[in-house]
């Protein structure tokens, strides 16, 4: 008792005769350094930037009145129900190709990968592919590729499949080193081959995390798709939708492709909420 | 014995279906979207010899540079700002809408509705609409950003809150703190670190996404990258390109570094 009070008694610091509740460290010190310099750069930066001519207040009024055409009065025009969905379909179709293609050969390259499982030199290389493919953005890919494919189906999903195996391979990896070291030493004691420690250890234990990482991508891709459409003419409802603000200028029906690619997406979230809670557990 | 073989049995039964059925959702797709697998693998090693070829940055292209330097400014300034700001509205909203720090259910579920709704409208939508009427200038890409980055950061500060400060909530409710004393007190500074790094996560993504809103809204890298790629010069598209993965690279470092130092 006699040891904890005087121990109390020397970290309590008075100054100005108020009790100091926070102490100085390190961490702390980096947040508030962290926090001050995002703030002054939020406060300054815009500054620098040049607007042109842009007449603020007229701008929000339009955007105002465009979000209400958009919102409360959706209607389609140029493309019928049947083809919008249609659309919709083939932004999904393009979304699955790329997932199941990349979480494929994610599979093998996150074994590749994972620090338990495979040699450093190995593991290491592939980080730094991942990580060089993950800096050039989703449509730089597919803009790269649409040079020798060709703009279509073909350079969208190389591109997003490169994205997702950049993302699954980090993910499949991570959840490889979590698996008891035990097991596999204990597997490997009896003789057994590689291959049948990755069959008996390595999928059962990581599958659940497996499908709900996949999905999770499958939801990403579908977003993806659809900014394929528009920025690299890639087809899908994204497309539909750069037609319609871009070509017709038809507010009307980018709300109504609007409210039928945000169903689908919420559709899609609820569905990896649900994989992600029965699989994993809360 | 025999009960032990039919579980392995129904097992395996079970996996090929499902191999059965996302082979045949594959072949969907495919047919769907006209993709063919032997066109993929064709081009990929063309595309590697054509980059090889054309994308090296030549002389011609560094006179480029100095252009290519300051779209890429606005780009990280764009992307910067539009996450602190989203972050500090997405404060407020994941405080309203949070288990342990709501005022009231009605307020909670329609501030995650708001949430959602954000969240779910592709970037690409909000560029192409805020377009029509702000034109092509930094503020579409701003406000585009600003919506999804909205969007996610109020659902991530969400989970955030419900994790950590369910205990500090609790006591300092006890103790008969006002509203303002538990969150100001309790909940975001046992918060702070994790909502950080969330927002550093944010810039991280957006750089990548300010990159595809330039595209559509022309402002940024994206804009400069679509002018060039336009024109063929394809030297200076690959100085973009490597300019963009400098970028990106070194923001990821000091994510990285900061995230260790404060969690």
């Amino acid at each position: 008792m006699q040891v904890s009070e005087t121990s109390t008694r020397e970290t309590i610091q008075v100054r100005n005769g108020k009790i100091q509740i926070r102490t100085f460290n390190r961490s702390n010190f980096i947040l508030q350094l962290t926090l001050s310099v995002l703030l002054i750069f939020t406060v300054v930066a815009p500054f620098f930037l040049d607007y042109k001519s842009i007449d603020l207040q007229r701008a929000i009024f339009y955007t105002f009145d465009n979000l209400k055409m958009m919102f409360l009065q959706p209607a389609l025009t140029q493309v019928t129900l049947g083809a919008a969905l249609y659309q919709i379909l083939i932004t999904l179709a393009l979304a699955f190709l790329s997932t199941i293609i990349g979480a494929f050969i994610s599979f093998f390259l996150a074994i590749a990968c994972a620090k338990n499982l495979a040699p450093s030199f190995l593991s290491n290389s592939i980080i730094t592919f991942n990580s060089i493919v993950r800096a050039i953005p989703t449509v730089l890919w597919v803009l790269i590729f649409a040079i020798v494919a060709g703009l279509g189906s073909v350079a969208a999903v190389l591109g997003m499949t490169l994205h997702t195996i950049a993302y699954l391979t980090k993910a499949y990896s991570e959840s490889f080193e979590e698996i008891d070291d035990g097991m596999i030493e204990a597997l490997r004691a009896t003789g057994a081959k590689w291959w049948h420690i990755i069959i008996h250890v390595v999928l059962p234990q990581t599958s659940s995390y497996m499908i709900s990482w996949t999905f999770l991508r499958f939801e990403i891709n579908y977003g993806v798709a659809i900014a394929m459409g528009a920025a690299a003419a890639a087809g899908g409802i994204g497309f539909e939708l750069f037609m319609s603000s871009s070509f017709y200028y038809d507010l009307h029906e980018v709300g109504a492709i609007t409210y039928f690619a945000l169903i689908i997406a919420i559709i899609l979230e609820l569905i990896s909420v649900r994989i992600k809670n029965s699989l994993i557990g809360k | 014995m025999n009960a032990k073989i039919d579980v392995i049995k129904k097992k395996r039964i079970q996996l090929t279906l499902i191999f059965i059925v996302i082979l045949l959702v594959v072949f969907g797709a495919k047919t769907l979207t006209e993709f063919s697998f032997a066109e993929g693998i064709m081009s990929i090693p063309g595309t590697l010899i054509w980059m090889g070829a054309n994308l090296i940055p030549n002389a011609e292209a560094m006179e480029n540079f100095p252009k290519v330097l300051e779209k890429l400014w606005e780009t990280i300034v764009l992307s910067v700002i539009s996450t602190t700001t989203a972050g500090i509205a997405a404060l407020f909203f994941a405080l309203f809408g949070s288990k342990t720090t709501k005022i009231n259910q009605p307020i909670a579920i329609f501030s995650r509705f708001i949430a959602s709704v954000f969240r779910n409208i592709p970037v690409v939508a909000w560029a192409l609409v805020l377009v029509i009427s702000f034109g092509h200038n930094v503020v579409t890409g701003y406000l585009a950003l600003f919506f999804t980055t909205f969007g996610f950061l109020v659902r991530a500060f969400m989970e955030t809150i419900d994790e950590a400060s369910v205990d500090s909530v609790e006591a300092l409710n006890a103790t008969g703190a006002t509203y303002f004393q538990m969150v100001f007190r309790g909940v975001i500074p046992d918060t702070l670190p994790q909502m950080i790094s969330w927002v550093f996560f944010m810039i991280d993504t957006n750089i990548r996404n300010a990159t595809l809103v330039g595209l559509l809204t022309g402002t940024g890298i994206g804009y400069i990258f679509d002018l060039y790629y336009k024109r063929l010069d394809y030297p200076t598209v690959g100085l973009i390109t490597v300019a963009i993965i400098v970028v990106v690279i070194v923001i990821e470092l000091i994510s990285n570094k900061v995230r260790r130092l404060i969690l």
